[in-house]
């Protein structure tokens, strides 16, 4: 059938745009092992940088004598913070307003600190040379508890900030403490809990974990000494904001500086900051002239970049004696590690976490975050997590649990009876976020039918009485979680990162036959950003998907943007993709009047052509207007079809979820099965409901090794355990559950196409469902709240504390 | 450090080579060879990124020295298609059921399902996780993974089944 007689049914689908299931153009590649991550480059004359790290968390570095690994064949350069010191680069700043060491300078902070960069001819021979370095060290009293941080006697770590009572968020009171975030109304909130009937409170804490993607992060860094000009390829999440920094901390002038996102093997936060490796591959290439490759390992990648979360949270919740919220108080004593490089936008240095106060309406609330430093890594990144919103929702939804206990009420008859109700949108939070769009009543109830929750909960009655005869061992529990989440940042106006407003990009450049190219600010690590937005456009101006390219990643050639994590691809940048194909389509428009020669205003938009209002028989194609752009366009008038829209967005997006976990666990062994998983998700509108099936896979998989197992500890000396894939809990096929998915669509109201996000909803709403199935086991056993991981051992503890053992 | 002497056969090409004693599999084949489809994603073999092929038993090449694969034939990713380029069930059916997201672990996860579905030509979905589980992904939570295999068998069987 000829494409002018198809119906605008037929040349919808033929566009494959909007709410379409379909299949990736990345696919292809990964599939054949044709993929290009950094690891795969090899450059002529490239060579292979590798870290000596520190054993001790807290030591003095007495000397460094490099002199047998310089000694060993093959190995060309050892470098050391004496080396980086005449550049100016022995510290860099931190996306937090910190500084970090690029390598020790003196002292060592944490275990495994970058202290000296080898580089040599391949990778063994720069693995040798790391064990030939002689590092002399003195050891000092390591600071392992945050608890214990801001003790008067607690050891000084950071002897560089000596003196200085302002930090980059505020006022500094202790050598240890780093700042001090309140948000809400303090005298208002301890007056109502001072009046409350009932006022339940709980320490929750968020334990230390780690993004871990499958490919660690790394770089090949060329300096070309004859053109001046740096070009670097690695795993960035946000490849402009590392050209920027790259050229204010070296002083390369930054349109000498090229940075290029390959394909990226997942990222989940791990890969938005900038680390020691990258400065000194950097480093590296400009001394020795040839390219060098910096790749981690993964005990380094588990050890030292990005860890998230390690929040103590202290809650308390007031209510009325019938469950109505009155108040929530919470502070958070935020383990920062050695250097505060939290990735968070700059006016929040604990993130969004004010959001704290959920998916409910509550009156007045109060919130104080104090960061403390420690002898642990640096990071604080939002693993799978739009800026500790992840921590934010499970300190709510647990809370909501334990006050349920406290007033003996349903978990989900309370969580009912506080929703923020759907005539309230736009609702004003006690914290000051202005939430955008919800229906949360109605998603609640059809995930609770969904799953047929009364029934549940008679199985559950029926579970405890068999348990207490003695006739199982096995105790059945039900986790609920209602998560609202704040994506999408963000507005110029409260959203920056070291002073570049997280707007984003697309430009567009239609080609005289019909088919374009889309260039975004963002980089996909697997989202399938070349599939997805391509969709949007594709409903924007009427060229079919497939017949538009979607390129990321290289600074040279894409539009600057802030990049990809938080789930702010679709909100800002599928957003600037929608206003871009929007402009292309306005001057379409002119184009194709004057070949109709008809007025503007007379054509309307079908589908994939100008159609002359009530003569149907006349119209011009976007091919069509696309050829004429580059030959016949109205007088006056520039040739080409090509739009660029940078996009401040006008507020976040409030994506929102009901979950339904339910586990049995077995007391004698700790061990929990998740025997039903009910996800729904309200993302606003549906690009792709493939791919958003397989964002929440995904998402709640993470959230299930969180919550079940996941876990960086230290002990007393400082110690990391659990950095590597022996002890760090990834699932397997075998120990990861069927997912049930379902949705919503509630649109969000200020985004072009009403596109809230979805990638790190089900990390948000997951571990808190799998953490109050796992509670809610015990809860008629006097259990309020355990923490996490709920993994076999600690889940057995819980058994045996509440005499169910033996 | 001296070098021997190693002969192989890779995606069915027969190929001698020098190599260090020490020089891991996977090292050779995607520095030495180019071929770069296997990854390497833990050092500790859990992850499964760099899973080939061995003489007909799923191997994680980080943990094999290339003098242990002296003599073998082994498969990587880039040898599963068909010699005129059409792709193998496998290839396909992760596509067309999303079995992938970032792709890093697909190669590894492919090569793995390539010969589980020799082993068990028509594996239950418990076979199947049970067949996969030392090979890690952390973006597709397996239930496109686990669907695109059985997808694959499916197709696979699907002429067998026919001539019966």
């Amino acid at each position: 059938m000829s494409a002018d007689v198809m119906t605008a049914e037929a040349r919808t689908a033929q566009l494959e745009g909007l709410g379409c299931k379909r299949k990736r153009v990345e696919d292809a590649r990964f599939t054949q092992g044709k993929g290009r991550y950094v690891d795969d480059m090899k450059l002529p004359g490239m060579l292979y940088g590798d870290f000596v790290r520190s054993p001790y968390a807290h030591a003095r570095i007495k000397s460094i004598d490099a002199s047998k690994a310089l000694a060993l064949p093959g190995v060309v350069a050892v470098i050391t913070a004496e080396e980086l010191k005449p550049l100016k680069l022995h510290w860099m700043p931190t996306l937090a307003g910190d500084v970090q060491a690029v390598l020790a300078d003196g002292k060592v902070h944490f275990q495994n600190q970058e202290v000296a960069f080898v580089v040599a001819e391949d990778r063994y021979i720069a693995a040798d040379a790391v064990e030939l370095v002689e590092v002399d060290y003195e050891e000092l009293p390591v600071l392992v508890d945050a608890f214990k941080a801001l003790d008067p006697d607690a050891p000084v770590l950071r002897e560089d900030l000596e003196g200085k009572s302002e930090g980059a968020h505020g006022p500094r009171r202790h050598h240890n403490h780093i700042f001090t975030w309140e948000v809400g109304d303090a005298a208002a909130t301890e007056a109502a809990l001072g009046e409350a009937e009932v006022v339940a409170k709980e320490l929750v804490t968020y334990q230390r974990v780690h993004p871990c993607p499958l490919e660690t992060c790394g770089c090949v860094a060329s300096m070309d000494k004859i053109n001046g000009q740096l070009t670097v390829w690695g795993t960035f999440q946000a490849p402009h904001a590392v050209r920027t920094v790259a050229s204010l901390i070296s002083g390369i002038p930054e349109h000498k500086i090229r940075i290029v996102s390959p394909d990226i093997g997942g990222g989940f936060g791990n890969k938005v900051g900038v680390y020691p490796g990258y400065i000194c591959a950097i480093v590296a290439s400009i001394v020795t002239g040839v390219p060098v490759k910096w790749i981690e390992d993964r005990i380094e990648n588990l050890s030292t970049t990005a860890f998230a979360r390690d929040y103590h949270m202290t809650g308390e919740i007031a209510a009325t004696r019938d469950g109505r919220i009155t108040a929530l108080r919470c502070h958070v004593l935020a383990d920062h590690g050695a250097f505060d490089a939290c990735a968070d936008p700059t006016k929040f240095p604990a993130g969004f976490f004010n959001i704290c106060t959920g998916s409910y309406d509550i009156p007045v609330a109060h919130l104080a975050v104090e960061g403390v430093y420690t002898n642990k890594a640096p990071g604080g990144v939002a693993y799978r997590c739009s800026f500790r919103v992840t921590e934010a929702s499970y300190f709510i939804e647990r809370m909501i649990d334990v006050l349920a206990l406290k007033l003996g009420m349903d978990p989900a008859e309370l969580r009912r009876k506080n929703f923020i109700r759907k005539e309230q949108f736009p609702y004003s939070s006690a914290l000051g976020w202005e939430y955008d769009s919800g229906d949360y009543h109605t998603a609640f109830d059809k995930a609770l039918q969904a799953v047929d929750y009364p029934a549940l909960r008679e199985e559950q009655r029926r579970n405890r009485e068999a348990f207490a005869r003695g006739e199982t061992r096995s105790l059945m529990g039900i986790g609920l979680a209602f998560f609202t989440e704040i994506v999408g940042a963000g507005p110029i106006k409260n959203c920056d990162i070291l002073g570049l407003g997280m707007f984003d990009s697309c430009e567009i450049r239609v080609h005289p036959t019909g088919s374009a190219i889309a260039r975004l600010g963002t980089i996909s690590q697997g989202q399938g950003h070349a599939t997805t937005f391509a969709q949007i456009l594709a409903s924007e101006i009427g060229i079919p998907a497939a017949n538009i390219t979607v390129e990321e990643g290289d600074t040279d050639t894409a539009p600057y943007g802030l990049g990809t994590y938080g789930s702010r691809s679709t909100p800002v940048a599928g957003a600037a993709t929608a206003m871009a194909g929007r402009k292309i389509r306005a001057k379409a428009q002119m184009i194709a009047a004057w070949l109709l020669e008809v007025h503007d205003d007379d054509l309307e938009w079908d589908v994939d052509r100008f159609v002359v209002k009530g003569a149907p028989e006349r119209f011009k194609t976007m091919q069509e207007v696309a050829f004429a752009a580059y030959n016949n366009v109205p007088p006056g008038m520039e040739p080409g079809l090509e739009a660029v829209s940078y996009y401040d967005p006008p507020n976040m997006t409030y994506p929102f979820g009901a979950y339904v976990c339910v586990v049995e666990v077995d007391v004698d062994t700790g061990v929990t099965e998740v025997r039903r998983f009910y996800a729904l998700d309200d993302c606003g509108t549906r690009i792709n409901p493939m791919v958003i099936e397989g964002q929440v896979h995904g998402g709640l998989t993470e959230a299930l090794a969180i919550a079940m197992g996941q876990e960086i500890t230290y002990d007393e000396t400082g110690n990391v355990k659990g950095a590597s894939l022996m002890d760090f809990f990834l699932p397997t096929a075998v120990e990861t559950p069927v997912w049930e998915t379902d949705h919503t669509v509630t649109p969000s109201p200020h985004h072009p196409i009403g596109a809230k996000g979805v990638g790190e909803s089900p990390n948000v709403g997951g571990v808190s469902a799998f953490s109050n199935a796992v509670n809610d086991a015990f809860a008629h056993l006097g259990l309020t709240h355990t923490q996490m991981p709920h993994d076999h051992w600690r889940v057995w503890k819980t058994a045996e504390r509440l005499g169910l053992v033996g | 450090m001296a070098k021997m002497h190693v002969k192989l056969t890779v995606n069915g090409r027969a190929l001698e080579a020098l190599a260090e004693p020490r020089t891991l599999l996977i090292h050779f084949l995607r520095e030495e060879l180019g071929l770069t489809g296997p990854h390497i994603g833990c050092d500790t073999s859990h992850c499964g990124a760099c899973t080939v092929d061995l003489d007909g038993k799923s191997v994680k090449s980080c943990t094999l020295f290339v003098a242990q694969a002296n003599g073998a034939a082994v498969t990587t990713i880039e040898g599963i298609a068909q010699p005129d380029g059409s792709l193998h069930a496998l290839q396909d059916a992760f596509r067309e059921h999303h079995g992938l997201q970032c792709g890093f672990c697909t190669p590894g996860m492919i090569t793995r399902a390539w010969r589980l579905l020799q082993e068990n030509p028509d594996p239950s979905e418990a076979e199947i996780r049970q067949g996969i589980s030392g090979n890690l992904c952390r973006c597709t939570g397996y239930q496109n993974i686990v669907k695109s295999i059985r997808a694959a068998a499916d197709q696979l069987n699907a002429p067998r089944e026919a001539a019966e």
